[in-house]
């Protein structure tokens, strides 16, 4: 460091800095009081309901249903019959244009979508403003394009539709999950029932009005709700593919589950990414990469970089910097346009954070949380960095998903290799030098299915997305994202 | 007056070397004795398989491809050999021709699986396959050499390094296969073959966690609780064609990694 960035460091932050509230307005979003299951073009009256609530202020914000079994097998019927009464006779170019649609009108109602997803899921109005949303609609365009060009995509290996995909999706990017979900099926001429998270359901549900809009033939998406019990029933129903993004626990299971039944599956499950800083990166670059790395949907993302890997040489300076960094971070309502970190999506979820992080302090790891008030009402957990950690702890080894970042070190190239791939996950890496022949030599030798150099956490429906080892099998994203959706004759 | 010819054991193919089970057991098949792997055997071969991963997926496409090739030129030679162990000679030439075939892909997955992604901002994005990393076999039981090539080509074309559980009533022609392995410049470890009881050994490879994949195109019967055993590490679990040839039994075997660089001055 150089004597003036001495300086910086060592200054004080202005504690007198006081953000004026800018809250996004919550009038745009009308919720009805209870939401049925969207079957077949239609509401189905649920059997059973639960309250959906707002997790920044514990307050309820619908009902939604439950599925049964029963209605989860009325669902699948909707997309067979959907399915084989004309969805997968009607023309490439046909499809293509319900998809353009459907973008077109995720884009018109986008805002109404950014303030419900950061409404039911807790995350910052910032990000489900200028990612999520807009990424959803950029999925459907993608993918759109697709529909009518299949036969150049795998050229002399006529590509047919499966029939009906079972999909199952989390609760950290909802509408972003559902599109991801959603637009190669339906482009692969498939039709689909989806199950949204347990906590998040509501963007699905809207999204139901989006298709009525998009006049997308009935039974074509089917929506159910409700919690791990209506996703195990779809993945025993009688669908011919399943797509599941979650937990590795539960994608085991379901793998277990699927064995011997010939139902094409991929899953993208967990992660526990190393984010690896070289002495000779642009700090202060490397330091923005970090903080988005981890606290980004208050780390509740499968690719977190919730390891970071600093070298030696540059370990200080990079701790103080992060540290100070983190002082910056507003924690806080979700709907105002200033926040940095929402809330915690679900108090399972916050007991979770707080149980591995009572582990890491007594396996003897050293935490930080900048100074913040976390509001009294509502799941809050402060950025949280661990410093001090051996390669054993479970905070090191297990996913955490939440705003905690545990700081290993190395020397060597090689030891970074080796520490960043000791683990059984793979999802993502992050690289940070200013050698060009290194990021590609690291970029090799990484085990995991994206890496980000020089940057972190950036996602496009042009680019494959997906795992090594135990963070799941198949791709999303991209012309290699449509392959799970298809069969070659 | 007629010479007593010198017979051959046949033992399993391990790390480059020949060892006998360390279990002391045989079976016979084929009018031979022949080696019973045991659990433990599998454990070995893994680790082995492990241990050769990282110089054979770190080769360069081409020099993968030349090793392939090698190893039909070892078979070449071995034709009359090869073919008292399979069908004939029909098989014989159809299995060396399919790992020239194989041989020419090392070098064109990438351009053919992989790609470079338009995506909405300032990023250079491109996608390759990579090997997955070790991949457990189990063998077609037949065609007895046909069925391996099919099966063990594809998988170490792409740069894996796997563990193989040779045809139960025909295991000869492995082992003849071993022999050709470890004189054709393939790295000790990239393959290994087990000869034995494959119901014993095919849960042991499903279950094992430090495999990648599992080639359950020969397995019997055993496949749905194979493919729950398989799920413990969240193991590729492959079902290809036993005699056949296509880039995609390759694929099968790959992963794909997506790199992101921000483009800027």
């Amino acid at each position: 460091m150089t004597e003036l960035e001495r300086k910086q460091d060592r200054a004080p932050i202005p504690s007198g800095w006081e953000y004026a509230s800018a809250p996004e307005s919550r009038e745009i979003v009308e919720l009805r009081e209870r939401y049925g299951h969207f079957v077949g073009g239609e509401w189905l009256e649920p059997k059973e309901t639960y309250t959906t609530i707002d997790p920044a202020s514990e307050e309820p914000l619908a009902e939604v249903g439950q599925a049964t079994e029963e209605e989860v097998h009325l669902a699948v019927s909707a997309a067979r019959e959907a399915f084989e009464n004309g969805w997968s006779n009607l023309p490439g170019s046909e499809r293509a244009k319900y998809l353009f649609r459907i973008a077109r009108i995720l884009q018109e109602r986008s805002r109404e979508f950014a303030v419900l997803e950061s409404l039911n899921g807790g995350k910052p109005i910032r990000e489900s403003r200028d990612v999520d949303v807009p990424l959803a609609a950029a999925h459907f365009f993608y993918y759109a394009g697709w529909a009518d060009k299949l036969e150049y995509a795998f050229p002399n290996r006529r590509p047919q539709p499966l029939g009906v995909a079972g999909q199952v999706i989390p609760w950290n990017f909802p509408l972003l999950m559902l599109a991801w979900k959603i637009a190669p099926a339906l482009a692969a001429g498939n039709t689909v029932v989806l199950k949204p998270a347990e906590t998040t359901p509501l963007s699905a549900l809207l999204f139901c009005d989006v298709l009525r809009q998009a006049e997308l033939p009935q039974g074509v998406v089917n929506i159910v709700t409700g919690d791990g019990r209506a996703g195990a029933a779809l993945v025993k129903s009688e669908v011919d593919k399943i797509a599941f993004t979650g937990s590795t626990e539960v994608g085991k299971a379901i793998q277990r589950e699927l064995a011997g039944t010939g139902k094409k599956l991929t899953l993208e499950l967990g992660g526990k990414a190393a984010n690896v800083i070289f002495d000779d990166a642009a700090l202060d670059q490397a330091i923005e990469g970090i903080i988005n790395g981890i606290y980004f949907n208050q780390g509740h993302v499968c690719c977190a970089g919730s390891r970071l890997l600093v070298q030696e040489s540059i370990y200080e300076p990079v701790v103080s910097k992060l540290k100070r960094r983190l002082q910056t971070l507003r924690v806080g309502d979700p709907l105002d346009k200033n926040t940095d970190v929402g809330a915690i999506n679900s108090r399972q979820q916050l007991d979770k954070i707080q149980e591995l992080v009572r582990s890491g302090e007594e396996e003897g790891a050293e935490v930080y949380q900048p100074p913040c008030r976390l509001p009294e009402r509502g799941y809050w957990f402060a950025p949280t960095v661990f410093t001090n950690v051996a390669q054993s702890y479970r905070i090191a080894q297990e996913e955490i998903f939440g705003p905690v970042l545990s700081v290993l070190t190395f020397r060597t190239p090689d030891e970074a290799v080796e520490k960043a791939n000791n683990t059984p996950y793979g999802l993502s890496a992050g690289v940070w030098t200013e050698k060009g022949s290194r990021i590609l030599s690291m970029a090799q030798k990484l085990r995991a299915g994206v890496i980000w150099a020089n940057t972190y956490n950036r996602f496009d429906p042009a680019s494959p997305f997906g795992g090594y080892k135990e963070s799941g099998f198949g791709r999303e994203g991209g012309l290699h994202g449509l392959e799970p959706y298809l069969r070659f004759e | 007056m007629s010479r007593l010819p010198v017979r051959k054991t046949y033992k399993l193919f391990i790390g480059g070397e020949f060892p006998r089970s360390e279990s002391g057991r045989t079976y016979e098949a084929e009018g031979q004795n022949v080696a019973r792997a045991s659990r433990k055997d599998v454990r070995d071969a893994v680790r082995a398989a492990r241990g050769a991963f990282g110089k054979w997926s770190a080769m360069t496409a081409y020099n993968r491809g030349q090793v392939l090739y090698r190893i039909a030129e070892m078979m070449e030679a071995r034709r009359a050999e090869f073919a008292d162990l399979c069908s004939g000679p029909a098989e014989v030439e159809r299995s060396i021709d399919r790992v020239v075939w194989y041989a020419g892909w090392a070098d064109k997955l990438a351009q053919v699986l992989g790609s470079s992604n338009p995506v909405a901002g300032p990023y250079f994005n491109f996608t390759v396959p990579e090997p997955t990393g070790v991949v457990g076999i189990l063998a077609p039981p037949a065609p007895a050499l046909a069925g391996l090539v099919s099966r063990v080509g594809p998988a170490i074309v792409g740069g894996n390094a796997v563990v193989v559980v040779a045809s139960e009533p025909h295991p000869l022609a492995a082992v003849e296969l071993a022999e050709v392995l470890a004189t054709a410049d393939v790295p000790g470890g990239v393959v290994n073959i087990l000869t034995g009881r494959s119901e014993e050994l095919a849960p042991v490879l499903a279950g094992h966690m430090d495999v990648n994949a599992l080639d359950v195109s020969g397995a019997d019967g055993q496949v749905p609780e194979l493919e729950r055993l398989a799920a413990e590490n969240v193991k590729r679990v492959v079902l290809g064609a036993p005699d056949d040839q296509s880039p995609w039994e390759i694929a099968a075997f790959l992963e794909l990694k997506t790199v992101w660089h921000p483009i800027g001055v």
